[in-house]
């Protein structure tokens, strides 16, 4: 073991775009710097297939949509110390909630009906059920860091991390906001 | 409020704010003295220019002495007056009531015509809303597309009334007012007609200007767009006065 402080991470993404996984991308040459620091462990970014026993911090991107966002969000409640928030999907429910208006029949019936020209049909084998309503993170588990934007700035991503690296409670409104 | 526009031998008075010590008008509220000090003041229904309303409470500071909070924006100042505008206290109270905001219609800032120009999205930064801890009611409201120049989303409405007061005080017409109570409480043009079908606007656009929120919009405007400008208020406000 060469560095054993390094601090382990797992991401995943719930009902998101992976636009916020992009952002954190987006740290650029800090992703280097940060590598030093922390061991990501589990994440869409790695090969890894499962999530370890215990991890010091997870990033949940997304809101919860689904039985498959449900079960994640609580595995990684369950195997992380802390958890984060990335991004308003995650935070708020944001785009994926703007569908808690209507009815769940007829939003599939415009997905895959309506707007199909071949072979209209609502996919049931292997996809989880969808849940109503679609929430953020922290409906349904505890959460102790939210960090908002659509995305969040790489900068509000380096921010953060940095600050819980070096063991102080970062301030996120400090770097970011709601539709940042 | 609106400024008397000679100053009829009103008496200063002294007072401190946040340790503070300063002088002022008697004739002045709270949130004046805190402006002109760039003491910062969270207001949303507060505008330089129409009349006080005091219904949004986001300006709530304490009163040594007093258990209860003022509202600084329809509090005038007195002699030996000691304020506190930041307290712990205070600022709990704040967060809660951005998160009630947001909570109570759909507010989606990503998407918002006035994401990055919006009051009430500022606002939750500057008081550290990075969440809403209560359940966001998710109750649709309706959006009136019906003026040819100008939009009213009540999903994004926060009650303000300030669209209310500068059509009625400054532009005379009084094409807005408020109907129901409650969740159901909204604006409406005219006897709750389409705000297209008003006799009485002039679209002149002060609501859409002085709206805090992407409640009141141009056409047209797409995400990010809409930037509103409300330098006429207080030179407009003045001229009334004077007549
Ligand atoms: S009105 Fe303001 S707070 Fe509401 S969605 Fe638009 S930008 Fe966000
Ligand atoms: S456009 Fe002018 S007249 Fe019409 S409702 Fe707004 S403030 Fe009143
Ligand atoms: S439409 Fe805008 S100005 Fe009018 S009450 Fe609503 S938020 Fe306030
Ligand atoms: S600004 Fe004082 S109550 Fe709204």
């Amino acid at each position: 073991m060469t560095a054993p402080t390094k601090i382990t991470v797992a991401t995943t993404w719930l009902d998101g775009c992976s636009g916020c996984h992009m952002s954190f991308l987006d740290l650029d040459e800090r992703l280097i710097e940060l590598a030093q620091k922390v061991d990501i462990v589990y994440s869409p970014l790695v090969d890894t297939k499962k999530l370890p026993d215990r991890v010091d911090v997870g990033i949940l991107e997304g809101s919860i949509s689904s039985e498959d966002d449900l079960e994640k969000a609580k595995l990684f409640r369950a195997h992380c110390n802390l958890l984060i928030s990335l991004g308003d999907c995650a935070v708020t429910g944001n785009v994926p909630a703007m569908r808690n208006h209507f009815k769940l029949a007829d939003v599939m019936d415009r997905a895959y009906r309506e707007n199909v020209t071949l072979q209209p049909q609502i996919p049931t084998r292997g996809v989880p059920a969808l849940l109503t309503p679609v929430k953020p993170i922290h409906g349904e588990v505890k959460v102790d860091v939210f960090v908002p934007g659509c995305p969040p700035s790489a900068d509000a991503i380096w921010y953060v991390l940095n600050e819980l690296i070096e063991g102080r409670t970062p301030d996120p409104s400090s770097v970011t906001r709601f539709g940042a | 409020m609106a400024q008397p526009a000679t100053i009829p031998n009103v008496r200063v008075v002294t007072l401190r704010i946040d340790d503070r010590d300063l002088s002022a008008r008697e004739d002045e509220t709270i949130i004046e003295v805190c402006r002109e000090n760039r003491i910062p003041i969270p207001s949303l229904c507060h505008l330089d220019g129409l009349s006080v309303w005091g219904g949004c409470r986001l300006c709530m500071v304490e009163l040594e002495g007093q258990s209860r909070l003022y509202a600084a924006c329809s509090t005038r100042v007195a002699e030996g007056m000691r304020i506190q505008t930041n307290t712990e206290r205070l600022q709990r109270y704040r967060r809660t009531i951005i998160e009630l905001l947001f909570a109570e219609r759909n507010h989606v800032c990503s998407v918002c015509v006035s994401n990055g120009h919006c009051e009430l999205q500022w606002l939750a930064q500057k008081c550290g809303v990075d969440h809403v801890r209560i359940p966001y009611r998710q109750v649709a409201y309706p959006v009136d597309s019906s003026h040819e120049m100008f939009r009213l989303d009540h999903n994004r409405c926060i009650l303000c009334t300030r669209c209310v007061r500068v059509c009625d005080e400054i532009e005379g017409a009084h094409t807005w007012d408020v109907m129901s109570r409650g969740s159901d409480c909204r604006i409406i043009s005219d006897m709750a007609q389409p705000w297209g079908d008003s006799d009485t606007c002039t679209s002149c656009g002060k609501c859409v200007q002085v709206c805090p929120t992407g409640a009141l919009v141009k056409q047209g405007t797409s995400v990010g767009e809409m930037v509103k400008d409300q330098h006429f208020l207080p030179i407009l406000a003045r001229r009334r006065h004077l007549q």
